[in-house]
C-alpha cells in the first residue's frame, strides 16, 4: 500500500471525485468505488463516510441458500420483475475466494446476461477474498454504496455455505432463504441455521416433483415451532399481564402459496427474540413463475415490518458495522508500529502457556488505554 | 493483502458454441490467484463492454473460435474505449490466423493465444503485463 505513490492522489480527494461522480450517474466511478472497498484501500472508507447519510432509501434483500438451490436465477428473475415495475437494480453477488490460491471464480453473471444496455441494472461480482467476516465487511458496504447511488433494489447474493447466511440477514432488511425441493425433511427446518435467518422462504424449481410437498412440510413445520414459541412464551410471561391482541398482521391472502401467520394474541413481552414466521413461497424461476408474488411479498414485509423488524434489521446491522470497524481498527491499533512488539510479546506468551489469553486481552485493552 | 489478485473477464462473444477452452482457461487462471469473472457463451460486444464495466476487471479475455474475430474484437475495443475503459488490457484465444494478428494489435488487443498454449503461459503474461487496479 501506498508504496507506488507518483501521483497518487490524496485518498479523500479521490473518494470525493468518484462519490461525485458515482452518485450522479457514472457507472465507471460507482465501479471504481466498488473496487476501491473490496480493496479496502483508504478511498473507502473517506467514500462510505461521505456516502453513509445518502444510504439508506433502498430495499436490501439478501438471498441465500445452498449452492445449486438456483440463487443466481432467481436473483434474474427477481430483476426482470422490479425491471417490470420501473425500479431500478443493484447486486452484489458474492462468489468464494479459494484458500489456497486467493484466486476465485466469480460465475454469477452468466445468468445475468439480459440487461447489458439497460443503465438502471447493476451487477457486480465480488470474491469472498476468505476475510471470515467477508460478507459483513466488504459485501455490505458495496450494497450500502449502491443503495447511496439510488437503486430501489439492491439484492445481496451469498456464497451460500456456512456462517454467510447469518452474515447476509444481518446485512439485509429482508432475507430470502432459498431451498430446492427435496433437499431435506422436516427436520431441517428446525434445526438452527438457514431458516432461523429468514423472512420468506422461497422453494425454487417449483416445476420439480416434491416442490409443493417441501413448501408443506417447511410450512407446517414453521407454523408448529411459532406455535410452540408462542405457548412458551405466553407460559413464562409475567402473571396477569395484559393480552392485548397485536392485530396480528394475520394471513396476508396473495394465494395458496402463503402461510397463514399464527393467529395468536401476543403475550407480554418476552426478552427472547421472538422466531420469526417467515411466508413460504415456490417459484420457478426458470420461467418466472411465482416471482410477482416473490416480490409482493418482499414489498409486504418491508412495509408491514417498516416500524419492527426492518427497524431491527436496520440496528443490527449498524451495530455489526460498528463492532466490526471496532474490530479493525483495534487490530491495526495492537498491531501497528508503537504497539506490536509488546502484542508479539503477549501472543508468544500465550503460545507458552505463560499467559492466559484472557490476561492477555486484559493487558492488550490496557495497553490501548496507556 | 498487499498483493491484490488481478481481476479478468472471460466473455465467449460470437455464436460458437465451443466453451470448452474458455470454462477450462476460467478454472486454470483461477487456480493461478486470479479473481476471474466468467460470463459464458453468445455475448453481444455490448454485453462484453458492460460486464467490464461493472466489474471494474484489470482484463479481458475473448475466446473465439468462430472466424468472426475481425469483427467482434475491434467493435469490443471501440467499445471499451468509449466507456473510458481503455486502461484495460485485452487478449485473444481461439483460433486466430497469424495473419490477422497485426489487426487486431492495431485496434488494441495486447497479447494473442493460439491452440497449445498453457494455462501457465497465460497466466505469466498476465502477471507481468496487467496490473492489478488500486
Amino acid at each position: 500500500m501506498g508504496a507506488s505513490g507518483v501521483q497518487t492522489p490524496d485518498p479523500a480527494e479521490r473518494a470525493r471525485e468518484l462519490t461525485d461522480a458515482a452518485t450522479t450517474g457514472d457507472r465507471r466511478a460507482l465501479a471504481r468505488l466498488l473496487t476501491a472497498i473490496e480493496n479496502r484501500s483508504a478511498v473507502a472508507e473517506a467514500a462510505l463516510r461521505r456516502l453513509y447519510p445518502m444510504a439508506g432509501a433502498a430495499h436490501l434483500v439478501g438471498i441465500t441458500g445452498a449452492p445449486g438451490a438456483g440463487k443466481s436465477t432467481l436473483v434474474a428473475a427477481l430483476i426482470a420483475e422490479a425491471r417490470k415495475a420501473g425500479r431500478s437494480v443493484g447486486v452484489v453477488a458474492v462468489d468464494p475466494s479459494s484458500p489456497i490460491t486467493g484466486g476465485a471464480l466469480l460465475g454469477d453473471r452468466v445468468r445475468m446476461q439480459a440487461y447489458a444496455s439497460d443503465r438502471d441494472v447493476f451487477i457486480r461480482s465480488m470474491a469472498s477474498r476468505g476475510h471470515a467476516g467477508g460478507l459483513a465487511s466488504t459485501s455490505a458496504a458495496a450494497a450500502s454504496v449502491l443503495d447511496a447511488c439510488g437503486f430501489d433494489l439492491v439484492l445481496l447474493e451469498t456464497v451460500g455455505t456456512g456462517q454467510s447466511e447469518v452474515e447476509v440477514a444481518a446485512a439485509a432488511d429482508t432475507t430470502v432463504v432459498l431451498e430446492a425441493p427435496e433437499m431435506g425433511d422436516e427436520i431441517q427446518a428446525i434445526k438452527a441455521g438457514l431458516l432461523e435467518v429468514a423472512d420468506i422462504v422461497v422453494v425454487n424449481k417449483g416445476d420439480r416433483p416434491g416442490a409443493q410437498r417441501t413448501a408443506s412440510q417447511l410450512r407446517a413445520m414453521l407454523v408448529a415451532v411459532a406455535r410452540v414459541g408462542a405457548a412458551d412464551r405466553a407460559h413464562h410471561g409475567p402473571a396477569g399481564s395484559t393480552v392485548a391482541g397485536s392485530g396480528a398482521a394475520g394471513s396476508v391472502a396473495a394465494g395458496s402459496e402463503v402461510v397463514d401467520r399464527a393467529a395468536s394474541p401476543a403475550p407480554a413481552p418476552d426478552p427472547r427474540p421472538r422466531p420469526k414466521q417467515p411466508e413460504v413461497l415456490v417459484t420457478t424461476a426458470t420461467t418466472g413463475g411465482g416471482i410477482p408474488e416473490l416480490l409482493a411479498s418482499l414489498d409486504r414485509h418491508r412495509a408491514a415490518g417498516r416500524d419492527s423488524s426492518v427497524a431491527a434489521a436496520r440496528l443490527a446491522r449498524a451495530e455489526a458495522q460498528v463492532w466490526a470497524i471496532l474490530e479493525d481498527r483495534m487490530r491495526a491499533e495492537l498491531s501497528g508500529p508503537e504497539r506490536r512488539a509488546g502484542t508479539e510479546a503477549v501472543l508468544r506468551a500465550v503460545a507458552d502457556h505463560e499467559l492466559d489469553p484472557f490476561a492477555a486481552v486484559d493487558r492488550l485493552l490496557g495497553s490501548l488505554r496507556g | 493483502m498487499t498483493d491484490r489478485p488481478i481481476k479478468v473477464l472471460i466473455a465467449k462473444p460470437g455464436l460458437d458454441g465451443h466453451d470448452r477452452g474458455a470454462k477450462v482457461l476460467a478454472r486454470g487462471l483461477r487456480d493461478e490467484g486470479f479473481e476471474v469473472v466468467y460470463t459464458g457463451l453468445r455475448q453481444t460486444p455490448e454485453m462484453v463492454a458492460t460486464a467490464a464495466l461493472q466489474e471494474d476487471v484489470d482484463v479481458v479475455g475473448l475466446s473465439i473460435l468462430s472466424g468472426a474475430h475481425m469483427t467482434l474484437v475491434p467493435r469490443i475495443c471501440a467499445l471499451l474505449t468509449a466507456e473510458g475503459l481503455d486502461d484495460v488490457m485485452v487478449v485473444v484465444g481461439g483460433i486466430i490466423p497469424d495473419d490477422d494478428a497485426a489487426e487486431l494489435r492495431e485496434a488494441g488487443v495486447s497479447g494473442i493465444f493460439g491452440p497449445g498454449t498453457t494455462i501457465a503461459e497465460v497466466a505469466g503474461y498476465l502477471r507481468a503485463n496487467a496490473r492489478p487496479r488500486a
